[in-house]
């Protein structure tokens, strides 16, 4: 067998896998400056949001001591913790006091449990005033070298000092970082506060060697327990604690239950009470309204893409401008637009009054309030829809359509859903109308009459010709109008009133006034994980690169 | 390729140069963050017009007070501020200044005394709930009405809002539990002093519901300081709830058929807080403008462009006559007398507690 | 659909101008919200109300000061300004990577090129609360992440002038993408070979022969990452600080703040804009289909 060779005397073969290799190397070199500024402008921060859906560092990083020892508090006992795990708070907080902590992490469990924000708060203030000042006199009493900073500063920096008061030893380098800190003092120059003289208190009397030799036997143990107790009576409450365990570890999935009406539980994951439940009702009508947007996309954008398909190209693309320029024009506008239209005093209902007030308006009644059913209708079939797919979900919300025309009072147009689903339908129909376009452009109108010559009705032709052929456009415009649409968040707040809102406007409220962006983090998590689904289909459907924006 | 590399090259030089550029950060510049709106331009006229004159700071305005603690907390946690002052309601100063976000001030060192010879203290009085928090104004929530669409008998108690039989039509409310809640039980029979004590239990939260159930299919809720003007202005509601000084700019400058309810108004305040973590530079010109911004005469003059009445007490008699329009301010504030018969104080530490739990209760609640 | 033939049918005839009517309603629906919002924005009042005034077209009902509010208003031309810097700087950084990477993705043999697009395209397809809020986090606080731990870099993009040029270029890199690698399909390879076989060096070629047939895709692409940029308000709101305010975000706050006409009267003159952009692009379009050959037809 010869082998071919190349011009430069190679091998063929090898000489065309090396310049395909090339060609490949080329193309990635062009693709990666791109593939590296989206990759660190755009999936690097939404990576970020993902990961904040499952952090809660917070508790243990502000209550390090306390996680540690409520390991071993037996959360079924129905006994709050004992002594040990309020001393552990007890350092715990003034600590976090000092460094401002703690009302942070009140609030992060208050969204756990009602109170546990007041709870912080007020521990805060009394934790400073507890009676452990009676350790730091009766130390100091018993041998004034416990009232030298310097003295200190030496014992800690002491090993055999260290080894034998570990606590202390924790305690006071605590200490002595939140004074370099937060008060910007050198520890060797302050005494140290009560919560040190404490853990050297318990550590002496449970036998430990003090440098000095301290004989504490006359100081009655000051109770932590009971001193929190004292500042508020919720410390005693095991649901309390509870929370605060369940929370403990670096990582939750507890966002994730929020989201979707669920909490966590000490056996799990537990549905949280009827009147607390919103999120899986907002999913599923942000799904059912994105549907209904849809729909009314293809219903409107149909006839004009083969309108504009079928006409004269110089006519078709003058009408392609009254496509588009909606499109360019600015959202905020258009919805503040669609107020101006929609509201009771508005553009149409003054229109409307105004038409009942004319003669032909009062003769054509009947045909207008027949109209007005059939669209009537088509919204109960929705409705209907969704109490299905309700009950399923045992949900209690149930759609309320506010289009009941009952004689000639004015129609509640906006701030309803009926709102949101015109204003939207108005955005997104570029959307539709665009793809469906690029796609009839290619099917040949010849087609249809050659349907008709073999004999079709106009009907049977258009159905069983036409249309099988268009239908690529409707699913690339029916994909990409609904996954544009379960994201909106401008629009529907400002025209969706109370039951016209998604998803994404409770994700920008959790951010921007709850501030538990944790919780926001993981509706969106959830949210995008719906529409990267859709994505993915229609990848599958009509191929990412096929989608076209006008011509 | 070689552009490729030309590409990337220009373009990472450019960004590191300007990135250097924004780290230093203009010194002669400070950036206010407000609310907008005619709020924004009563402070522009009563303390950045005369303040920049005075020093030649340029007074850069931002209008995220609504999402001041969100984006202090991104800031805090990056550790770049790029505010220098931030006007926000009290409840909001607590939260920044619990969770340290916000500078803690020396109210008789840093401020400057009452014009009156009082100390900054007594000058603000009970105003100051928190140590990071100087106060600005006392403003009010309340209720106004269309004069020509409320009958003969204009209302004149804020049960009116839960009266759709006298008064048919629309009415816009918060959306959100706060006041809500409270005018609620207060016109469901609940004595003023308990509310927050009935509030607290299910059956009380329950009774607040059920009350506000009568009017749930007549209510626009709003999100916006000027969602309810507007939609007063257009017929759209009877009556809604809104800031007094909302209501007067609708009354008195747009010449609205529209008057005030000031029944069972609810006092808040707001004023200024200066976010720690400045460089000293930085902090030392905000605590400079602060001092200037709140002092009697700037806090009265600030009353001649919208009726919130000035949180000194020295400024109140100091405070005169519109600037455009020459009628008295006085009689405009929440604080007079004669609108004051009959208010309602906002519990700060209770909403601290029990706003995400009546947050999530109220959602459910309006999406039934 | 063209014209009607001679010999329809009386039911033809119905059904092609009741098909044409509907057309025309649904046109009507779709430029109905712009139509009213050019006579609004001369109102005089200070509300988006129809006044009696303006019904009886009487003149005193009328007034341009909205237009000479936006034109003298210090933070509406600070807004203007920011728009007018922001939007060409973030247009330029996705048309000149996304053109590069268009090219690279249309040779015939890209490994992993349904991966790599995908992600390109993402920016328009993840909600942008989502990209908003994750890039509100990240741009506070950037970072690369190694396989030892992160390391942050030492300056924040949140609040800054670059901060919000980058998101909007991430945002408006899909339509470039889309609309060049459209034009690159139709484009004939065998002349950049011809040119290559004349002598010419990668980088000529590009310039001289494919980027003057390919640029009425890319000058539309432009044109939709600009109107992305121009007109984007959700990112600029997180990422941005009053020193970037662009035209949409005085306009979301002014909406949210205060309702005033002078956002229509903005409104107005950006629609002025935007035609006067449409035509450039139909133009643009016929250009194109000349020059590849093709006929308008």
């Amino acid at each position: 067998m010869t082998l071919v060779l190349a011009a430069d005397g190679r091998p063929l073969k090898a000489s065309l896998n090396r310049a395909l290799r090339r060609q490949k190397l080329r193309a990635l070199m062009l693709i990666a400056p791109l593939l590296i500024f989206i990759l660190v402008s755009f999936v690097m921060p939404i990576a970020d949001m993902l990961f904040r859906s499952v952090e809660n560092e917070i508790v243990v990083e502000t209550l390090p001591r306390t996680v540690a020892t409520l390991d071993g508090w037996d959360s079924e006992s129905g006994q709050a913790p004992d002594e040990d795990v309020f001393t552990a708070l007890y350092f715990d907080m003034v600590l976090a006091t000092e460094y401002k902590t703690h009302t942070r992490l009140g609030s992060r469990l208050n969204y756990e449990m009602t109170g546990i924000s007041s709870l912080f708060r007020k521990s805060g203030r009394g934790v400073g005033r507890f009676d452990t000042d009676t350790y730091t006199d009766a130390i100091q009493a018993a041998d004034p070298a416990y009232a030298d900073p310097a003295q200190w500063a030496a014992w800690m920096a002491d090993d055999t000092v260290r080894a034998a008061l570990p606590m202390t030893a924790n305690t006071y380098d605590a200490w002595a970082a939140m004074i370099i800190e937060t008060e910007e003092d050198v520890p060797a120059e302050e005494v140290p506060w009560n919560f040190v003289f404490t853990s050297l208190y318990l550590e002496v009397t449970e036998g430990a060697e003090p440098p000095v030799a301290l004989d504490l036997s006359g100081v009655p143990l000051v109770s932590l327990r009971d001193q929190f107790a004292d500042v508020d009576e919720d410390w005693l409450d095991p649901e309390v604690w509870q929370v605060v365990k369940i929370y403990s570890p670096e990582y939750t999935n507890g966002y994730f239950l929020n989201s979707v009406d669920r909490f966590k539980g000490a056996e799990g994951a537990e549905v949280r009470p009827e009147n607390e439940q919103i999120y899986i009702t907002l999913f599923i009508r942000t799904m059912i309204m994105s549907g209904s947007i849809m729909g009314m996309c293809v219903l409107l954008g149909y006839p004009i893409a083969w309108l504009l398909a079928n006409l004269p190209a110089r006519k078709a693309n003058l009408l392609m401008i009254l496509v588009l320029l909606p499109f360019w024009t600015s959202l905020l506008v258009r919805t503040s637009a669609w107020k101006v239209l929609l509201q009771q005093q508005g553009v149409i209902n003054d229109t409307l009054v105004w038409y009942h007030s004319t003669w032909f308006g009062q003769l054509l009644d009947p045909v207008f309030m027949g109209l007005l059913n059939i669209c009537y209708a088509f919204v109960n079939v929705i409705t209907w829809v969704w109490n299905v797919i309700n009950g399923i979900w045992g949900g209690t919300d149930g759609l309320y359509m506010d289009w009941a025309v009952a004689g000639f009072e004015r129609l509640a147009l906006i701030n309803n859903q009926t709102g949101t689903i015109i204003a939207m339908t108005h955005i997104l129909l570029p959307f539709m109308i665009l793809p469906l376009f690029s796609v009839m452009k290619t099917i040949p109108i010849s087609y249809l009459r050659a349907a008709k010559s073999l004999g079709a009705t106009n009907w049977t032709a258009f159905w069983r010709v036409y249309f099988p052929q268009s239908v690529p456009g409707i699913g690339a415009g029916c994909i990409l109008v609904f996954i544009l649409s379960i994201g909106y968040y401008i629009t529907p707040e400002l025209v969706g009133g109370t039951k016209g809102v998604f998803i994404s406007n409770r994700i920008a409220y959790h951010i921007s006034s709850s501030l538990n962006w944790g919780l926001a983090a993981a509706l969106g998590t959830i949210l995008l994980v719906i529409v990267m689904g859709l994505y993915w289909m229609y990848d599958k459907i009509v191929g990412i690169d096929n989608v076209k924006l006008g011509g | 390729m070689k552009t490729t590399m030309k590409l990337m090259a220009t373009t990472c030089l450019t960004l590191s140069a300007s990135l250097a550029v924004a780290d230093g950060h203009m010194a002669n510049e400070m950036t206010i963050v407000s609310w907008g709106g005619a709020y924004s331009s009563s402070q522009e006229n009563a303390y950045h017009i005369p303040y920049a004159e005075m020093t030649g700071v340029t007074i850069i305005n931002d209008e995220s007070s609504a999402e001041a603690v969100a984006k202090l907390r991104a800031m805090n946690e990056a550790g770049n501020v790029t505010w220098d002052v931030v006007d926000v309601v009290a409840s909001d100063a607590i939260r920044l200044c619990d969770e340290g976000l916000a500078l803690e001030i020396d109210f008789d060192e840093q401020l400057a005394p009452g014009d009156d010879g009082s100390t900054p203290t007594e000058d603000f009085g009970d105003l100051l709930v928190s140590d990071c928090f100087i106060p600005q104004i006392v403003y009010s929530t309340t209720f106004g009405y269309r004069t020509d669409l409320v009958g003969d008998t204009a209302p004149t108690d804020v049960c009116a809002i839960f009266d759709t039989e006298t008064y048919p039509g629309m009415r816009s409310l918060e959306k959100r539990p706060i006041n809500n809640m409270e005018w609620a039980l207060l016109c469901d029979g609940v004595a003023k002093g308990d509310v927050y004590d009935v509030l607290e239990t299910e059956e009380g939260q329950a009774q607040a519901f059920a009350k506000l159930d009568t009017i749930k299919d007549s209510v626009i809720w709003w999100s916006a300081g000027a969602d309810t003007p507007q939609l007063l202005a257009d017929g759209e509601v009877v009556m809604g709830s809104t800031y007094n000084g909302r209501l007067f700019s609708l009354i008195e400058e747009q010449d609205q058929p529209v008057a005030m309810l000031w029944d069972a108004q609810v006092f808040d305040l707001d004023g200024w807080i200066i976010p720690a973590g400045l460089t000293p530079e930085r902090e030392a010109r905000a605590l400079d403008y602060v001092r200037f911004a709140t002092d009697t005469q700037r806090l009265a003059d600030q009353s001649k462009y919208i009726a919130y009445g000035p949180a000194r007490a020295s400024s109140a008699p100091l405070v005169g006559q519109h600037a455009t329009l020459g009628i008295d301010m006085a009689p405009h504030m929440p604080t007079d007398p004669a609108n004051a018969t009959n208010t309602f104080l906002y519990n700060y530490t209770w909403w601290a507690d029990y706003r995400d739990d009546l947050d999530a209760k109220f959602q459910v609640w309006l999406s039934q | 659909m063209s014209a009607l033939p001679a010999y329809a049918t009386t039911g033809q005839r119905i059904w092609y101008y009741s098909f044409r009517v509907i057309c025309g309603l649904i046109f009507f629906f779709l430029i109905a919200p712009i139509v009213v919002i050019i006579p609004l924005s001369f109102n005089a009042e200070n509300f988006f109300t129809f006044t009696p005034e303006m019904l009886s077209l009487d003149p005193a009902g009328f007034s341009t000061k909205h237009y000479q509010d936006f034109f003298t208003s210090s933070d509406w031309q600070l807004a203007l300004r920011n728009s007018l810097k922001i939007a060409p700087v973030a247009t330029f950084l996705s048309v000149s990577l996304g053109t590069l990477a268009a090219i690279g993705l249309s040779q015939s043999h890209v490994p992993f090129r349904r991966a790599i697009m995908a992600i390109l395209i993402s920016p328009m397809i993840v909600p942008l609360i989502i990209s908003a809020t994750g890039m509100y986090f990240f741009y506070s606080n950037p970072y690369i992440p190694t396989p030892f731990g992160r390391i942050d870099l030492p300056f924040t993009l949140t609040g800054t002038y670059w901060g919000v040029v980058l998101a909007h270029a991430a945002l408006g890199i899909p339509f470039v993408i889309i609309t060049v690698t459209a034009t690159l399909v139709g484009f004939d390879q065998s002349l950049t070979r011809a040119a290559a076989n004349m002598g010419a060096n990668p980088v000529t070629t590009f310039f001289r022969v494919q980027m003057p047939l390919i640029l009425p895709g890319v000058v539309s692409g432009g044109l939709f990452a600009f109107i992305t940029s121009f007109d984007e308000v959700v990112v600029v709101l997180f990422v941005g600080s009053a020193g970037q305010k662009t035209l949409p975000w005085q306009m979301f706050t002014g909406l949210r703040e205060q309702i005033s006409p002078t956002i229509l009267a903005v409104a107005t003159i950006l629609i002025a804009v935007s035609v006067v952009l449409l035509i450039v692009v139909e133009m643009l379009r016929r250009r194109s289909e000349r020059l590849r050959g093709l006929s308008p037809a």
